[in-house]
């Protein structure tokens, strides 16, 4: 607790580097994400193999894929990135193909009918009514992200992890301790937050399933 | 705005994989304006035969002409925004209100806000809906026959030329859905929209339609007017299905009513 009470300024630029790490990969996921699960949610075995992949990735240990990627792109923020965009996939698709399935047939089959083409029917149908368990995704992303983030210490990414690194080597508790909290209350923080969004989101989901 | 022509000329369809046609061989030429109403058992082709006409099921053999034009060669999204077109489930946007429910197609087409705007009110005021109580509201805020009232007007706000419904009356009970048989009558015979209407429900045939289109196995057995269907069916299996209902004493029933 002493080192964040005596350098808060240090900790603060350390945590907006890691939300920041966080927030570029969330992004760049996100866009890979959408298009491939709108793409394979409407055809089940691409579904099914797309979400095998992409589970597979999931269960890679971590550590293994970063130093994987130290040896493909170098050290620094850059296979933390790559990491963290790796692992997101699985969460995100897997929302959006969940989501993107559960739209009631027969909306889908009046935007059909009516004329909409199928990037219509995508954004003005389909994802509207996904969003929450899109949204849900996102959180769940989110907050796994963060904590995976701090293992850029090891690889020079910068952030909360290089605090708990240099923590480590130097036996100092109060640089392990003021990463911990730091990044925790940064997940919690982050969680409660996209809760939040997600139950906006369903507040229309909700009313119109008991419709 | 007069009603389109629809020429069915040896159309015939079946689902992906299926052995047997869903729909086999209809030939059926509907007037500019006239009602058909397609009749049968579930599994008779009569959903099929109506999801032909706007392409959400391809033909496989035949044509289909609208006005005289085969279907085939159009862009089947742009020809779908020319055809009204309601379902039992409704399907209503749950996302979206009345008001952007009912706007889909006008704003699908370019129309601008101010047009937008009014069509929309002056479609709930067709449909029986106080535009200042029911614009805003989810589906999710509607009853049934508030909703299919909305499914009506949604169908109808684009001026289309053409009106297909798959058993859009099939879910309300029996007071609602006269209400809506009577005011759908009047609102397709004022606007002169040529309409083709799913139903198993034989006294809902006899009541609305100029023309009832009888189907069996995907074939169409009779297409007659109910005076005729009643009086000369064209086979056993037309008067058992009108006869089960006991169609003739009810349709007298009914005309005694306004």
């Amino acid at each position: 607790m002493s080192y964040l009470l005596a350098h808060p300024g240090a900790v603060a630029m350390l945590a907006l580097a890691h939300l920041a790490l966080v927030a570029a990969a969330l992004a760049t996921a996100l866009t890979i994400a959408l298009p491939f699960g709108v793409a394979i949610a409407r055809n089940e075995r691409a579904s099914s193999i797309g979400l095998g992949v992409l589970g597979a990735l999931y269960t890679i240990p971590s550590l293994a894929l970063l130093a994987l990627l130290v040896e493909v792109v170098g050290l620094g923020p850059a296979p933390v990135f790559v990491a963290l965009v790796i692992y997101a996939q699985f969460v995100l698709v897997r929302n959006v193909v969940a989501g993107v399935r559960a739209v009631d047939p027969a909306q889908r089959d009046a935007a059909l009918g009516m004329g909409m083409s199928a990037l219509q029917r995508i954004g003005r149908v389909e994802l509207p009514q996904a969003l929450p368990v899109i949204v849900g995704g996102v959180r769940i992303a989110a907050v796994a992200m963060i904590a995976l983030a701090t293992l850029g210490g090891y690889v020079g990414a910068g952030g909360l992890g290089s605090l708990i690194f240099i923590g480590f080597t130097l036996h100092h508790q109060g640089e392990i301790v003021a990463g911990s909290i730091v990044a925790c209350t940064l997940a919690v923080g982050v969680d409660i937050a996209l809760r939040m969004l997600e139950r906006l989101t369903r507040t229309n989901q909700k009313v119109q399933r008991e419709a | 705005m007069s009603g389109a022509s629809i020429a069915f000329l040896h159309a015939s369809a079946r689902y992906e994989g299926a052995a047997q046609l869903a729909v086999d061989d209809a030939s059926l030429e509907v007037q500019p304006g006239e009602f058909i109403a397609l009749v049968g058992p579930s599994g008779s082709g009569k959903s099929t035969l109506l999801r032909t006409v706007n392409r959400l099921v391809p033909l496989e053999r035949g044509r289909i002409e609208i006005d005289g034009i085969d279907t085939a060669g159009l862009d089947p999204v742009v020809m779908r925004r020319g055809i009204g077109y309601a379902i039992q489930a409704v399907g209503l946007f749950a996302h979206m209100n009345v008001a952007s429910n009912i706007a889909v197609v006008p704003s699908l087409l370019g129309w601008d806000r101010a047009r937008i705007d009014a069509r929309v009110d002056e479609m709930l005021e067709l449909v029986r809906l106080d535009p200042a109580r029911y614009r805003a509201r989810l589906p999710s805020e509607l009853s049934g026959g508030e909703a299919q009232r909305v499914g009506v007007a949604r169908a109808l706000a684009a001026y289309p030329r053409a009106l297909l419904m798959d058993e859009p009356f099939g879910a309300l009970d029996a007071i609602v859905r006269h209400a809506l048989q009577r005011e759908l009558h009047e609102i397709v015979r004022t606007a002169g929209t040529t309409t083709l209407f799913v139903t198993h429900d034989v006294n809902e045939s006899l009541l609305l339609a100029d023309r009832i289109a009888i189907m069996r196995n995907g074939r169409i057995e009779q297409c007659a007017s109910p005076h005729d269907v009643l009086a000369h069916p064209a086979s056993d299996y037309v008067r058992e299905l009108f006869a089960a209902d006991d169609a003739v004493a009810q349709i007298r029933a009914q005309a005694g009513k306004p």
